[in-house]
């Protein structure tokens, strides 16, 4: 089970968070960065570079904390903690949007 | 500036086709009277070659992907080719008259995540609608499909192209949408058929006609502004582009042609014998396309018009010259503001009443109504 924390110095997720995308979204890279359109009600987002990487890793079966050592700190030349902290943040905010799902266990993604 | 004019701008600068328009068939359970297509058409791909065409345009970069026809529905495989378009992560919108929508099918494309199904309706009675669409019952059946895709949520437009026979009707239909739940646009765009007869133009409504929707602010918002006289032109319009047809924007036939807009059926190469990034890339039709600007179009480029005119460089094409003007845009420029056009003058026009004005598009929506939610985070460089 997924245990949501919402207070401010509290991770957003739960210690281990596995991350997958919503099929219930159209998504195209354009320039670097993720396009995706929610088919529920036609909001368009747009991912910045980081925010893309974590978005094409998210596969359900990876960590979040996986994808963020091995994607983000390599590529963006953070250390781990500033950027899982950032990346909480995001998928949380992604996944209150219904576009990314959120799992305790590795899990395939979500319709 | 808005995240979609964002991409836009980003789609045209690196030469991405956003937008595709796929008609998977020409075939059709209707014989509307207005339909610009010839439906034995060239014959229509086999679903492998669909799925290879959709392949393709994933790895050009389309996002935004039509699918049309004809009536899509009545292909077999339908449900098979929207649900690979879905598994390569397609925005998807469906044109259909709905007729073949029933339970399954509504829950179907429910469950594949359509984003949007247009369907057109004529009239909000059977009599006008069943005439022009030549089937009779199909008014009931359409309502009944378009009830049923709202009550498994989906989102539906309700598109009413609008013509001399149906031309008092627009106001039932726009209730009747609103009743569904549904949106409603109305279109008086009546095109030549695109094997260039131009016999359809008759069904066009009166230019009189055209000023009363041009001043109905429950079509058109703002009338003054609507109507307002054109700005003078800059070197902005000058430099500027006609229309995303073959700069962020292309058509597919049901055999595979690929032609700039499903209404410039110029065709640039065939996805069944080349890549669609090839073609888009290096076909010398999409070049030609592409090179035409503001200062390159015969008349129009000393028009007053030029910068809020919607010249359609498809018609212009169909009138026999892709840099020349289309006559029906200029009739509407003329209807919109009363201020003459520059092909007008050059044909001897003398004064409104002598002029036969006929009119084509109304200026179409956003390609959807998106809103702005930019979701980041911020790296530490």
């Amino acid at each position: 089970m997924t245990t949501t924390i919402t207070t401010p110095n509290a991770p957003l997720v739960a210690a281990t968070t596995y991350v997958s995308r919503s099929h219930a979204v159209a998504a195209r890279e354009l320039a670097g960065e993720m396009m995706i359109m929610s088919a529920t009600d036609s909001t368009l987002f747009s991912l910045n570079e980081a925010a893309t990487l974590i978005w094409n890793a998210a596969d359900g079966k990876t960590s979040l904390r996986d994808i963020v050592e091995n994607k983000i700190c390599p590529e963006f030349d953070i250390d781990l903690e500033t950027a899982y902290r950032d990346a909480e943040s995001l998928v949380s905010n992604l996944a209150s949007l219904g576009i990314l799902h959120l799992a305790s266990e590795p899990t395939l993604a979500k319709s | 500036m808005s995240l979609i004019t964002d991409l836009n701008r980003k789609a045209l600068d690196r030469g991405v086709p956003l937008s595709v328009h796929l008609d998977v068939t020409y075939r059709c359970n209707e014989r509307c009277e207005h339909c610009y297509l010839e439906h034995d058409g060239d014959g229509e791909m086999s679903t492998a070659e669909i799925k290879s065409a959709l392949d393709q345009l994933a790895a050009a970069g389309v996002f935004f992907l039509t699918l049309s026809g004809g009536e899509p529905l009545i292909r077999p495989d339908i449900f098979e080719i929207i649900e690979y378009a879905r598994s390569l992560c397609f925005n998807v919108k469906l044109k259909t008259n709905a007729i073949l929508i029933r339970e399954r099918e509504a829950r179907r494309l429910r469950e594949l995540n359509v984003e949007q199904v247009q369907i057109s309706v004529y009239s909000h009675r059977a009599q006008v609608h069943d005439g022009i669409s030549k089937v009779p019952g199909s008014l009931d059946r359409t309502i009944r499909g378009i009830r049923l895709l709202k009550a498994h949520g989906l989102k539906v437009t309700i598109a009413n192209v609008l013509m001399k026979g149906n031309l008092d009707d627009a106001e039932g239909v726009r209730q009747l949408a609103k009743e569904i739940g549904a949106h409603y646009t109305l279109d008086p765009t009546i095109t030549p058929m695109m094997n260039g007869d131009s016999s359809l133009l008759a069904l066009r409504i009166t230019s009189d006609s055209l000023r009363t929707v041009f001043t109905d602010s429950t079509l058109v918002g703002n009338v003054e502004e609507f109507c307002a006289p054109p700005n003078a032109i800059d070197e902005d319009t000058l430099e500027g582009y006609p229309c995303s047809a073959g700069h962020t924007a292309a058509y597919v036939s049901p055999w595979g042609d690929v032609y700039p807009c499903v209404q410039f059926p110029l065709t640039c190469g065939n996805v069944r014998e080349q890549n669609f990034a090839d073609i888009w890339k290096n076909s010398p039709q999409f070049h030609e396309v592409r090179s035409i600007r503001g200062k390159h179009l015969t008349t129009c480029n000393s028009c007053s018009h030029l910068g809020s005119c919607t010249r359609c460089p498809g018609l212009a094409w169909m009138e026999g010259n892709m840099r020349g003007p289309s006559t029906a845009d200029c009739e509407k420029s003329f209807i919109r503001t009363n201020i003459p056009t520059a092909n007008m003058l050059k044909r001897g026009y003398t004064d409104a009443q002598a002029f036969s004005v006929s009119h084509d598009t109304l200026p179409q929506p956003q390609l959807r109504g998106a809103s702005r939610s930019l979701i980041q985070i911020q790296p530490a460089r």
